[in-house]
């Protein structure tokens, strides 16, 4: 049986319309024969996890620019945590202070990728991390 | 163009080379020397003229800065309007000659600070306003009659232009000789940046709202700064940045004329706004070019007849996507090199960025190093001496050829496409845009552009010092807000909001309604959502 591709959910949370690394790791991804979702913009923590859900996916990249990650990334992981859905990775990516970091992981966010990261790290962390399926 | 007889004229290589090829930032060629042959057709009388005469190639005034250096206009804004209050005021007293408004993402959304999608971005990306109430403190002591301020404010720009002129007004300063500029380039948001709300249509409508609101009321204040900058951010070459600024802006005189009004009573109001890359002789050639397409286009394509429709003024910025996170110090270095581009190029205003924008809003300190890199350029490299200083360069003129031919190309095709709401509509300037960004960043992890302290010369270093912006921004505006709904009578706020839905389902001019409920103190949020009641909302169709 062929293997399951990895399924990854690209979302833009927040009023931000910056999408241009969020298009770039959606590109990256599939080109590294992932199997990506991208949400669009304007998506509330609420849409974010149901997608997640109802894409199955094994991991979220959030794309944040604004400044909110703060408030919207420990959201979204409550929520996930409400939906028991521990197992997804989350990945954030942004202008995001380095004193915010650890406070974001404690949250549950898996790794936070700042400006200048390379796709080829983004990807061999995605595949390192995606959830194992039974 | 690589003719034979170009190599010809070029002497031989007597030693290998670092690379195959050399190219710009943007991925255009470059020869290994540029010499009279590249121009043997170009005549200096044609295609440079005289600075401050068409076609305006080497800058629109004769004197340049030799007469008025560029406005330092430094955008600034985060916090409640009171925090941003006190750091335009220091600007000002540190030289700084222009204001510049940043506001968050809830006011850039048409969202009050207390709306469910405000949470989390209130005072973040700059300074949040909601109603005139704010406008009122965030230019409390600041004479609008005397300071020029720009706003960046695209989808909700004429209600904050409304509120700007009310405080205007309350102020003593005269509308006749108020001078400052919005953004006001909706086009670009759907290209770009997408911070829009209604569809195109309406909101193209507002736009010409305020130019002949403008053309009226307000001469000396540009209704609208069409913008490249957002879209180079977002990853487009100088040419596709330079060709889908001109083209946004074409869309705009043709929908100013098709309003009734006169070319010349609009277009020497229109001014437009460009990023300041790394690459320095591709960024002077943009800014050429530029000028020099603007003018045979407003001539040539609408007739204009005024010398002031010609000339392009423009304000450029550093380029905020250049900064890196890694070794930020870097950045000063960076922002001077764009800095000089932009002066070089025969800017009108500038906007430096600070070294640590890559990790949040600048602190005072980084803000203050900024505006010193733009005074050392004024005031110590000898650059501001002579008008256009790299004018005649074989490789200069060339260049801006290149980049002229290249944006009139994309140019004819978006007017095939029948216009440029036509082709965003067909995602056509988004793709190509998505295109030429994941190409550079695959340029970048090939190792075919080095960005220092990133993809070479890496080191470990020490964190930075960065501006925190106090959790309690949204607190004290939803307290404003609460205050000004039981001050204010809600009757009035009412009927002028049904008053304004009314005017909005028919075709007259926006601006007076929306300056009423203004007025009357109706909120950002409560404007904006008349006019969604009215003209609906938009969303993309996303491609990646």
């Amino acid at each position: 049986m062929p293997e399951r591709k990895i399924r990854v959910l690209i979302a833009k949370p927040g009023l931000d319309g910056h999408d241009r690394g969020a298009k770039i790791i959606a590109r990256a991804l599939r080109d590294a024969g992932m199997e990506v979702i991208y949400t669009g913009l304007r998506q509330t923590p609420e849409m974010i996890a149901s997608a997640a859900e109802q894409e199955d996916v094994d991991v979220i990249g959030l794309s944040i620019l604004s400044g909110a990650h703060n408030t919207l990334g420990p959201h979204l992981m409550d929520l996930l945590r409400a939906k028991g859905m521990e197992d997804v990775t989350v990945l954030l990516g942004g202008i995001i202070p380095e004193a915010d970091i650890p406070g974001l992981k404690k949250a549950g966010i898996a790794e936070i990728f700042l400006p200048g990261a390379s796709t080829q790290d983004i990807v061999a962390f995605v595949r390192d991390h995606a959830r194992k399926h039974e | 163009m690589s003719q034979p007889d170009k190599a010809a004229a070029a002497p031989r290589p007597s030693s290998p080379e670092r690379a195959p090829r050399f190219t710009t930032v943007s991925g255009h060629s470059i020869r290994r020397l540029y010499t009279p042959a590249d121009l043997a057709h170009w005549d200096a009388a044609r295609e440079l003229g005289n600075p401050g005469e068409p076609p305006y190639t080497r800058g629109i005034h004769p004197t340049m800065y030799r007469g008025r250096l560029w406005t330092m206009r430094q955008f600034a804004g985060f916090g409640t309007a009171e925090d941003t209050n006190a750091r335009f005021r220091y600007l000002l007293s540190q030289g700084q000659t222009g204001l510049s408004v940043a506001f968050d993402l809830p006011t850039l959304m048409g969202y009050d600070s207390d709306h469910a999608l405000a949470r989390g971005e209130v005072g973040k990306c700059g300074v949040a306003v909601s109603s005139l109430a704010d406008m009122e403190v965030l230019f409390d002591q600041i004479p609008l009659g005397r300071v020029t301020t720009s706003m960046t404010i695209n989808s909700p720009a004429a209600v904050i232009w409304a509120m700007y002129l009310a405080v205007a007004e309350k102020q003593g300063a005269d509308w006749q000789t108020l001078s400052g500029t919005l953004q006001n380039d909706i086009l670009k948001e759907y290209i770009a940046q997408k911070e829009y709300i209604y569809p195109p249509e309406p909101s193209l409508r507002l736009v010409i709202d305020t130019f002949e609101f403008g053309a009226r009321h307000t001469p000396k204040f540009n209704p609208i700064s069409i913008s490249g900058y957002h879209i180079r951010e977002a990853g487009s070459t100088a040419v596709q940045e330079l060709a889908f600024t001109l083209r946004d802006a074409i869309e705009y005189v043709e929908r100013g004329i098709r309003r009734g009004l006169a070319v010349d009573e609009f277009a020497p109001a229109l001014s437009f706004f460009f990023n300041a890359h790394n690459d320095f002789f591709e960024e002077i050639a943009k800014y050429r070019a530029a000028r020099r397409i603007w003018y045979h286009t407003m001539r040539e394509r609408f007739g204009a007849r005024n010398p002031r429709s010609w000339a392009m003024r423009f304000h450029a910025q550093t380029a905020g996507c250049s900064l890196t996170a890694q070794q930020p110090y870097n950045n000063v270095v960076r922002t001077a090199v764009q800095a000089l581009a932009a002066v070089m190029g025969g800017t009108q205003s500038l906007h430096t960025n600070s070294l640590d924008e890559a990790w949040a809003l600048p602190t005072e300190f980084a803000a203050t190093l900024a505006l010193r890199t733009q005074q050392i350029i004024a005031h110590e490299s000898g650059v501001t001496h002579t008008a256009d200083p790299l004018g005649g360069s074989y490789f200069v003129e060339s260049l801006t050829n290149e980049v002229e031919s290249g944006a009139r190309q994309y140019i004819e095709k978006i007017d095939a496409m029948g216009g440029m709401v036509a082709a965003i509509e067909r995602s056509y300037p988004q793709r190509e845009i998505a295109e030429a960004s994941y190409r550079y960043q695959q340029a970048v992890e090939r190792k075919e552009k080095i960005i220092v302290g990133v993809n070479d010369y890496a080191s470990q270093e020490k964190p930075i010092e960065v501006l925190r912006i106090d959790e309690s921004v949204a607190r004290r505006q939803q307290e404003r807000l609460r205050k000004l709904h039981a001050e204010r009578s809600g009757d009035e706020v009412r009927r002028r909001l049904r008053t304004l839905a009314h005017a909005a389902e028919g075709a007259e001019n926006l601006m007076p309604h929306l300056y009423d409920a203004v007025k009357a103190y109706a909120t950002l949020g409560e404007i904006c959502d008349a006019l969604r009641g009215v003209f609906g909302v938009y969303t993309e169709v996303a491609i990646t």
